[in-house]
């Protein structure tokens, strides 16, 4: 009986509140302003873009895409994808450019080519640094720390639970190319890779320590927006000489500069597309890459927003892209 | 008297069984040659393992490949080289995609992206809290109804909108095409014991495989998008749907079957007149699961463009942002904990009327159609008017919650670490460096003939022979040594999460309050993503096996709990009387009569235990727990070692058939 | 251990006094569970093993072994035995709910056996109906819907099976609770939908699956005089299974007594007690009250030559309980007469004898 009495009342004030809207309706109807983005789908089309899963990527594309969007009235389709999938997409269409590419030469081989769904559309003007690097209290209590010959005096400082006894060096997201093995165990070194798993573990490993003058060692990489939250030393290693990494079992020299490049869809690249002509003119340097990364990651701006900061602070720049 | 009479309704299932007895005297003798067995093969292996320390090992460095792995890479790269002009290709996944892609867009268009013209979906917030509340009150009753009116505004209040409606409709048309398949192979696995034998080890597979190891084939076949999102969704979403439609199916009474076919009945009507309708309850607890575990997967997706809340996640995880990707994780247990409720309520609404009496029913009806004209009225406005289809506000409880996050997740890193890496230590010196040891430095033929004298021993020798199968396919996969630290781990955290699980059980069990207070905690446990909690965990403790511990004790526990929580409350009231009346203390009724007594509940805890824990390799492999999860997580991320990747995944799958099968073979003969 | 068919005449007035065609006649009955079971019948090594040496050697369970009996129309046979003595197996095979492993089911001069499973399923629709232990009712439907359940799979009208079933709702005395749910009647009462189920088909033929074992005494006792009053009113075969002694002698016109699945002795209820076949009835039936059972056919003697041959008559199938007073009171020795033939005499002494036996063992 009560419950059939709360299930009346229940309809009552359903029907109560139904009347309530409908008197009270009125306001803005959907359809009244429509808005502009979506009639200046001119002569762009779609434009698919890549986005790979750190803040650096993020920050090309966000710029790409805005200028893509507002100068060249594209519809641009942002996917965030790894980059095995993202370059698996040139295959099945589905991706049109990626704008940020470290090396990978094994995929440039499979996808340019041999599959030739690929192309290569030039450089981003970006360096790649790839090393070891300590927190800053580091490398300023033990300056010689950023020299590896002096790593072994310190081994026992960077043990941890992880490490069965040697000094750890923390390394990070398996996607990054690594010779870590390969290097401690050419250059003799009293050190064990410990694989945080992913670039969040590692920044986070870095962020305390620098914190909590923790002892840590790990590969890192720039640009990197956290680099601009904490300065990490690079730790300098034997110095690169072409080929010196051929085998990669038997690599004692470090990392090259990468020149970070950008890549396209073979498809793409032959639609005419302005979209592409952009993606092939887009060049700038770490700088800039840096301020927009800080601005999304640390000032916590939406990538849009971010973009359109950097852009009206760059109009020079950006016009020569779409000249 | 009641002796009198209950003694002719257990004589009569002795009647129907007819078992031979007498195993009882000898089952005693046996436990305690058992226990001495088990001793045996420890110090055997402690032995051996001193001796032989080193040998044999067969481990495989970071960037070793073994010829199994490149195999594996060769045929995933001749899949993708061909998929233009394989006809499987053309005509039968490029159909699938199809469908399942024009499925997901057309939710989507109703609720979640602007479409045709519009800047706005077809149905705006208010429609969908109308839609959602009316839905709840129909199928479930008016106190859902409530709570998912709260919970989607809530979404809205976080300023979450946009995405969780796409998480929804993501969500929504997985479980759907999920259900659509398993609900009929449920029941025919339920029907026919042939079918569930053979079903049983891929549900396994599907269910134990890490998702990473499948997402990227599956983008080859399914394209990037929302087909394969729903795909990757629902092979992990649909077992549980499928195991417990069976088990539904099974669980009617036998009585009320024979009933039926001594009354003629055909098979077709049995199952629609009796099976079915009877097994509805279950199975809607079945759709309850698969929407959790499509819930699970909502980050996971993300990976590989899935639209929703998950891709908010891992955006905000890239810069560390813990607040934002709290506050997402947040909406996510919001939504899981309204569809739980909802689907719990509408499993249990037929008898709920039942008991209400019948007057309430007569008024059903039509208040079923004026709540639809209501939420239809809804609809309406919120597909016309502006202020009805875009939820108001900039979400700004969102930012409040991400802040409050935030702030505790500082403060927690601050004030807590020194403790935190004490006891990080201890664990990781006192229990698990030492087990880890003993199972990467055995050499492998050791630790493999341990496993399966230990399997047979518990388990007896049907679970001996498929451990010695899955240790000789362990060796295979090429990553034996990964394995077996993967193995430590597992585990150690299983340790924990029991030594959790009986301790918040017992004390959820005895007590109805703390388990209504300490469920809901559980239930946000279990869905909010792992990666949310992540971060801070990495500031507590570090890139280590032990936060990938902590991370699996966290996912795992809930499940462990709730489980024995249940088994200590199913012990018979006259049991515990009976021992109060004998004068026992609250410590020794807990040890000497519920915790015995809800063995078979600790026993099936241990299994879904280790399952969950498994679950979490991978997940571990992102925090510094090495081994299998990084194997996997590195296949996902390069190319060259897609098939090491696959390989280690292949090795989880099979550590988890090994121990569920030991474990439900040990259940079985603890309570035989 | 043949069983024991005592050959007497029966004590009621059933119709086998004309010897009818029996209803069912199981012939040669075997069920065997376990790998080859089919077999063991056929084995006469095997066939003579006890049913634990037959387990250890061959792994099967016999659960019903050379089973006969016939039923007669009208009768209510009861089939009485302990805890897996075979009784639930032997009335399932009746209808092939278990498949029997060998043997013979005639009913109505068919072989139930050779029935294909269209035959088997109008002999199961509009022949046989079963009324279980556990009732076995479905919880979604309310009480009318579950006693039409039987007609709505025989594929009749709703209405019409709808007016059907509230006869029979009625006819159990169940009026009022048409649109309850089996959840919210009691046991007692969710047996009288079990029961109104079985007769709503109007089958031939009653099966009863220990139906009253679950229930209260006191309920059981109703229900037995519900079954009693209804046999009355519809006249039904009945074949009833039952390890409940007192049961088996209030209902049964003859009773089964079975032991790890064979017969141990078929005969009317004072045939039991009066002529136990071996130790294993003779201790079943060692508590009941004999005076209530055996009648003086039982007890009389044979006429001696100096008996005094004037005193009162009774007939022979006369209760010891009911001849009591007669007896007693007769200064003379009771003749037992049947047809005009004297078949003995009743004394006080066999009379105490039956009545101070029984103060005895109580």
């Amino acid at each position: 009986m009560a419950r059939q009495a709360r299930q009346w009342r229940a309809g009552a004030a359903g029907i109560a509140v139904l009347g309530l809207t409908l008197t009270a309706c009125g306001g803005a109807k959907v359809g009244d302003d429509s808005a502009g983005g979506s009639d200046s789908s001119g002569k762009c089309g779609t434009f698919n873009l890549a986005v790979n899963p750190w803040v650096g990527y993020e920050a090309n594309a966000a710029v790409v895409a805005y200028v893509a969007e507002q100068d060249l009235g594209c519809k641009v389709t942002k996917k965030d994808l790894k980059e095995e999938i993202a370059w698996q997409g040139f295959g099945t269409g589905e991706v049109d450019a990626v704008i940020e590419n470290w090396g990978h030469d094994d995929l440039k081989k499979k996808y340019i080519t041999d599959q030739k769904t690929a192309v290569d559309a030039g450089l981003t003007g970006n360096k790649g640094l790839i090393g070891w690097y300590v927190p800053p209290w580091l490398a300023k209590a033990h300056p010689d720390i950023t020299d590896w010959k002096s790593l072994d005096k310190y081994a026992s400082k960077f043990k941890t639970s992880e490490s069965g006894g040697k000094g750890q060096l923390l390394d990070g997201d398996p996607s990054f190319v690594t010779n870590d093995e390969a290097l401690v165990k050419n250059l003799d070194l009293d050190f064990k890779v410990v694989y945080a798993g992913s670039e969040t573990a590692l920044i986070q490993a870095f962020r305390k320590a620098e914190k909590n003058k923790e002892w840590v060692i790990g590969y890192f990489y720039e640009p990197q927006w956290f680099m601009s939250e904490v300065p990490l030393a690079k730790v300098k290693l034997p110095e690169y000489k072409d080929g010196c990494d051929a085998d990669a079992a038997k690599v004692a020299c470090d990392y090259p500069v990468y020149e970070l490049d950008k890549i396209a869809s073979a498809k793409f690249a032959k639609s005419g597309s302005p979209a592409y002509d952009l993606v092939k003119n887009f060049t700038w340097t770490n700088e800039d890459q840096n301020t927009v990364a800080k601005y999304i990651a640390v000032d916590k701006m939406s990538p849009e927003a971010a973009a359109k900061k950097w852009v009206e602070a760059n109009r020079d720049k950006v016009d020569a892209w779409i000249k | 008297m009641t002796v009198a009479v209950e003694k002719p309704e257990n004589a009569d299932k002795a009647d129907k069984v007819d078992k031979p007895e007498g195993s009882a005297p000898v089952a005693g003798a046996r436990r305690i040659s058992r226990r001495m067995m088990l001793a045996a093969i420890l110090v055997a292996w402690l032995v051996l393992f001193a001796v032989l320390r080193g040998k044999h090992t067969l481990t495989l460095a970071a960037a070793d490949l073994t010829d199994l792995h490149r195999w594996f890479n060769d045929v995933n790269d001749s899949i993708g080289a061909d998929r233009n002009s394989n006809p499987l290709f053309l005509y039968f996944f490029n159909e699938i995609r199809l469908v399942i892609d024009n499925l997901v867009t057309f939710v989507q268009d109703l609720i979640s992206q602007s479409s045709a013209g519009r800047s706005v979906p077809q149905i705006g917030w208010l429609g969908v809290v109308g839609i959602a509340g009316y839905v709840s009150w129909a199928v479930g009753n008016w106190r859902v109804a409530l709570l998912a009116v709260a919970g989607f505004t809530f979404l809205g209040l976080q300023g979450l909108w946009q995405e969780s409606m796409d998480t929804l409709a993501l969500t929504l048309s997985a479980v759907f095409v999920a259900l659509l398949f398993a609900i009929p192979l449920g029941v025919w696995a339920g029907l026919s014991d042939r079918f569930n034998r053979i079903m049983t080890p891929f549900l396994d597979f599907m269910q134990t495989m890490p998702t990473f190891v499948y997402l990227a084939p599956l983008t080859l076949f399914f394209l990037i998008g929302p087909a394969s999102a729903t795909i990757a969704t629902l092979i992990y979403a649909a077992p549980p749907a499928i195991r417990i439609t069976a088990h539904a199916i099974r669980s009617v009474p036998e009585t009320t079957v024979e009933a039926a076919d001594s009354m003629g009945a055909t098979q077709r009507q049995t199952l629609l007149k009796v099976l079915l309708p009877m097994s509805r309850r279950t199975v809607v607890m079945g759709i309850n699961q698969t929407i959790m575990a499509a819930l699970a997967m909502v980050t996971i997706a993300a990976l590989i463009d899935a639209p929703g809340l998950g891709k908010t996640v891992v955006q905000a995880l890239q810069s560390l942002d813990v607040g934002t990707a709290f506050n997402a994780g947040l909406a996510i247990v919001v939504m899981a904990i309204v569809l739980d409720r909802v689907t719990t309520a509408a499993s249990g609404r037929a008898e709920a009327a039942r008991s209400s009496g019948n007057r309430f029913l007569k008024w059903r009806r039509p208040l079923l159609a004026a709540g639809g004209v209501a939420a239809a009225v809804l609809v309406y406005l919120s597909h016309t008017y502006v202020w009805a289809a875009e939820f108001p506000g900039e979400g700004s409880t969102g930012s409040t919650i991400a802040r409050a996050a935030d702030n505790v997740t500082t403060w927690a890193q601050d004030n807590l670490s020194g403790v935190t890496n004490a006891f990080r230590d201890a664990i990781t010196n006192g229990l698990l460096n030492p087990f880890q040891t003993l199972l990467t430095d055995s050499p492998w033929w050791l630790v493999g003939a341990a496993l399966v004298g230990l399997g047979t021993v518990l388990g007896g020798w049907r679970a001996g022979v498929t451990t010695a199968v899955c240790v000789g396919l362990l060796v295979g996969t090429g990553v034996w040594s990964d394995g077996m630290t993967t193995l430590a781990s597992t585990v150690v955290a299983t340790v924990l999460v029991m030594l959790l699980g009986v301790v918040c059980g017992v004390w959820m069990g005895r007590s109805p309050l703390v388990d209504r207070l300490l469920r809901p905690t559980l239930d946000a446990a279990q869905v909010m993503p792992p990666f949310v909690y992540l971060v801070p965990f990495l500031a507590l403790f570090g890139a280590t096996r032990f936060t990938a511990i902590v991370a699996a004790v966290v996912y795992a526990a809930p499940v462990a709990i709730k489980i024995i929580a249940d088994g200590v409350r199913a012990v018979p009231e006259t049991t515990v009387e009976a021992a109060t009346a004998a004068g026992c203390n609250t410590w020794q009724i807990i040890t000497k009569v519920q915790l015995p007594m809800s063995r078979s509940a600790l026993t099936l805890a241990t299994n879904q235990g280790l399952i969950y824990v498994l679950s979490m390799v991978v997940v571990g492999g992102l925090v510094g727990a090495g081994a299998l999860g990084y194997d996997v997580v590195a296949g996902f991320s390069q190319g060259q070692l897609y098939g090491k990747g696959l390989a280690a995944g292949l090795a989880i799958v099979l550590l988890g058939v090994m121990f569920d099968r030991i474990t439900q073979a040990a259940a079985r003969r603890t309570s035989a | 251990m043949t069983p024991a068919t005592t050959e007497v005449p029966q004590r009621r007035g059933t119709p086998q006094d004309q010897a009818p065609t029996p209803v069912i006649s199981v012939r040669n009955l075997w069920k065997v569970f376990g790998p080859k079971a089919d077999q063991v019948p056929d084995s006469e090594e095997l066939c003579g093993l006890t049913r634990r040496e037959l387990m250890d050697r061959t792994g099967c369970t016999a659960a019903v072994r050379d089973v006969n009996f016939e039923v007669s129309p009208g009768e209510v046979f009861v089939v009485m035995g302990l805890s897996g003595s075979g009784k639930s197996t032997l009335v399932r095979c009746l209808t092939r709910l278990i498949e029997p492993t060998a043997g013979e089911i005639v009913f109505e001069g068919e072989d139930i056996r050779d029935a294909d499973h269209k035959r088997l399923r109008e002999l199961r629709r509009s022949k046989f109906s079963m009324v279980f232990q556990h009732f076995g009712l479905l919880p979604h439907r309310r009480v009318v819907d579950n006693v039409s359940f039987g007609l709505e799979i025989r594929g009749m009208g709703k209405a019409e099976r709808t007016k059907r079933a509230l006869e029979v709702v009625e006819l159990v005395g169940l009026s009022g609770y048409e649109n309850s749910y089996p959840d919210q009647l009691s046991g007692g009462m969710q047996q009288r939908v079990g029961l109104a189920r079985a007769l709503a088909g109007d089958p031939d033929v009653l099966l009863f699956d220990e139906p009253f074992s679950a229930l209260d005494p006191l309920i059981r006792r109703d229900m037995q005089n519900e079954v009693i009053r209804l046999h009355h009113e519809v006249g039904k075969t009945m074949v009833f299974i039952t390890h409940d002694l007192s049961e088996a002698l209030k209902l049964g016109d003859r009773i089964l007594i079975m032991r790890d699945g064979k017969m141990v002795q078929c005969g009317t209820g004072d045939e039991l007690v009066g002529a136990p076949a071996d130790d294993y009835v003779r201790d079943f039936v060692r508590d009941v009250p004999r005076g209530q059972v055996l009648t003086l056919r039982w007890i009389m003697r044979p006429v001696e030559p100096d008996d005094a041959l004037d005193g009162p008559e009774l007939g022979p199938d006369v209760v010891v309980r009911e001849a009591t007073r007669a007896v007693l009171a007769a200064e003379k020795p009771v003749k037992v007469v049947e047809n005009g033939k004297l078949l003995g005499i009743v004394g006080d002494e066999e009379i105490l004898a039956v009545v101070a036996g029984q103060e005895g063992d109580m």
